[in-house]
């Protein structure tokens, strides 16, 4: 019955000390744990910069593995609102209806299809397939386009053996090379073609830069998205009260993702680097070392949140950090939040019971911490709601 | 019914009515220009944030704790303001005018 549970795994060092330690590539990493500590790193990026050496700000460390600065996410004010005020209108255009319509048809047509089989592994037949087919509509090009993203597997950056791995990581570099060569001959409605038509802080973007933007929607939309569908499947196998109770109440499903979001933490930590000396926590940290902004510790501080550790949907007042806070706070939250609500009122309006047949967990390996972020496989069987 | 005055980020003023619910949900429904309410009203985002006028924040009433800290980290904070999401709508706010606070 507990295989959906997401322990808190920093609960001891946050009451403790506030923080944690990991190393990682001779370039060890101080984790701030409390929520307000996060939120108050989060909102100093003069102090803790994320327009470090491309690849720093990652834990893993990527600086062996590419030399591209993703962009927004690797620059900091005052260029960062430039990129942002440009491309900001184009990621909440998940608040139209019609997009709003496409999601759906791609969950639906996903559900119906796993309503279908004897068993579902669904990181990779339902996750994975639903995060690649919505990025279509996110970046606007021709759904055909996501088979071949499902056919990179799980998992871009890594394979089974080690966390970072350069040659798998090339073929999306060298696919989106290809791509912004070929918008360029002939310019559609994609986001490739809005950015190269358009100019920032004054300049045309260069093809490194529209690399550096078109690299980070594909990374940073992956495998947190693939996170936050399996355990939510997981979740709700596990609790089909919880599926009945958003049947009867549909009004209560954006509330219920924000909770989802606070409680799984899909991306569970991000790094920065600190400009000077300074401290967290009373632990001093000197110039050019880096700290990370723990958002799935923060997300359990029991200082702020009533049963930190408990699922509670219908939670009113929640705080979190799970799309991060303040400058860099997650461009793809609008996209990530429309296709969560329509998922779970999806799965509400269709499956009956939800039941797992076997798992093998993703726990992540942070030094003194071992987290839990969701599964490397998760077999499902779906049996639909009659009535 | 309570009638709410928003001045939106526009500088353009709008009175709006309702007799439940949050300031923000009025706000978005009406498409009052600079009030997003990304997180549902939660108290996550601070895409809601306006300022109370002076004269008004009787009425309204403080933020609790939870929501002053957010407010603290917002480079717009003055003594007036309020995440509208965490304002519901009674006959009290009745002639309240709510300013959007700048990005
Ligand atoms: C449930 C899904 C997601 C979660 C939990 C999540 C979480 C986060 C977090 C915590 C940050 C802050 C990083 C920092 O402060 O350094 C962030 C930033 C970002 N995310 Fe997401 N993300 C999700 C989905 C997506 C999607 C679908 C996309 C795009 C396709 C995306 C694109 C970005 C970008 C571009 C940034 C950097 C923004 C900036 O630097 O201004 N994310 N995300
Ligand atoms: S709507 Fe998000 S804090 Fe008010």
């Amino acid at each position: 019955m507990e295989n959906s549970v997401l322990p808190d795994s920093f609960k001891q060092a946050r009451e403790s000390k506030g923080i944690g330690k990991v190393e990682d590539q001779n370039d060890p990493v101080t984790m701030v744990l409390g929520l307000k500590d996060v939120r108050k790193c989060a909102h100093n990026w003069k102090t803790f910069q994320s327009g470090a050496k491309p690849g720093r700000i990652v834990i893993p460390s990527e600086v062996n593995i590419r030399e591209t600065r993703q962009i927004p996410f690797e620059v900091d004010p005052p260029a960062h609102k430039g990129f942002r005020d440009l491309i900001d209108p184009w990621f909440k255009r998940p608040l139209e209806s019609d997009y709003q319509a496409q999601l759906k048809s791609i969950i639906d047509d996903i559900i119906d299809h796993s309503l279908q089989q004897d068993s579902v592994e669904v990181v990779g037949e339902f996750a994975l397939k639903l995060q690649s087919r919505a990025l279509t509509v996110l970046l606007n090009i021709p759904y055909e386009e996501s088979e071949l993203w499902i056919g990179w597997g799980k998992h871009v950056f890594r394979s089974e053996d080690t966390d970072l791995d350069g040659d798998k990581a090339a073929i999306l570099y060298d696919y989106i090379d290809a791509q912004i060569d070929k918008t360029a001959a002939n310019l559609d409605q994609s986001l490739y073609a809005l950015l190269l038509n358009s100019e920032v802080n004054g300049k045309k973007l260069s093809k490194e830069e529209i690399k550096g933007v078109m690299i980070l929607t594909f990374a940073g939309g992956r495998d947190t998205i693939i996170n936050a569908v399996t355990n939510s499947i997981a979740y709700f196998s596990e609790h089909p009260e919880s599926l009945t109770q958003l049947a009867e109440n549909p009004d209560m499903s954006s509330i219920a993702v924000e909770e989802l979001i606070r409680y799984f933490s899909p991306l569970t930590h991000m790094g920065r680097v600190a400009t000077e000396d300074t401290q967290v926590c009373e632990h001093a940290v000197k110039a050019d070392t880096r700290i990370s902004l723990c958002w799935a510790s923060a997300n359990r501080d029991e200082r702020v949140f009533e049963n930190p550790n408990e699922v509670v949907l219908d939670r009113k007042v929640n705080p979190h950090v799970g799309f991060g806070f303040g400058t860099h706070n997650c461009l793809g939250a609008t996209h990530a939040r429309q296709l969560l609500n329509i998922l779970i009122t999806s799965l509400a309006e269709k499956v009956s019971t939800m039941e797992i047949q076997s798992q093998q967990d993703n726990v992540e390996d942070w030094g003194e911490f071992q987290r839990k972020v969701g599964y490397d496989s998760l077999n499902v069987k779906f049996t639909a709601r009659k009535y | 019914m309570a009638k709410i005055t928003f001045i939106d980020s526009n500088k353009i003023e709008i009175t709006v009515e309702a007799d439940s619910g949050s300031v923000m949900e009025l706000a978005v429904q009406n498409g009052i220009s600079g009030i997003d309410g990304d997180c549902g009203g939660v108290c996550s985002c601070a895409t809601c944030h306006v300022h109370v006028a002076a004269e008004d924040m009787d009425k309204v009433g403080a933020a609790n704790e939870i929501e002053q800290d957010m407010l603290e980290l917002d480079d717009n904070v003055n003594e007036f303001s309020r995440l509208c999401c965490q304002i519901q709508i009674s006959e009290q706010l009745d002639g309240v005018t709510l300013t959007v606070a700048a990005e």
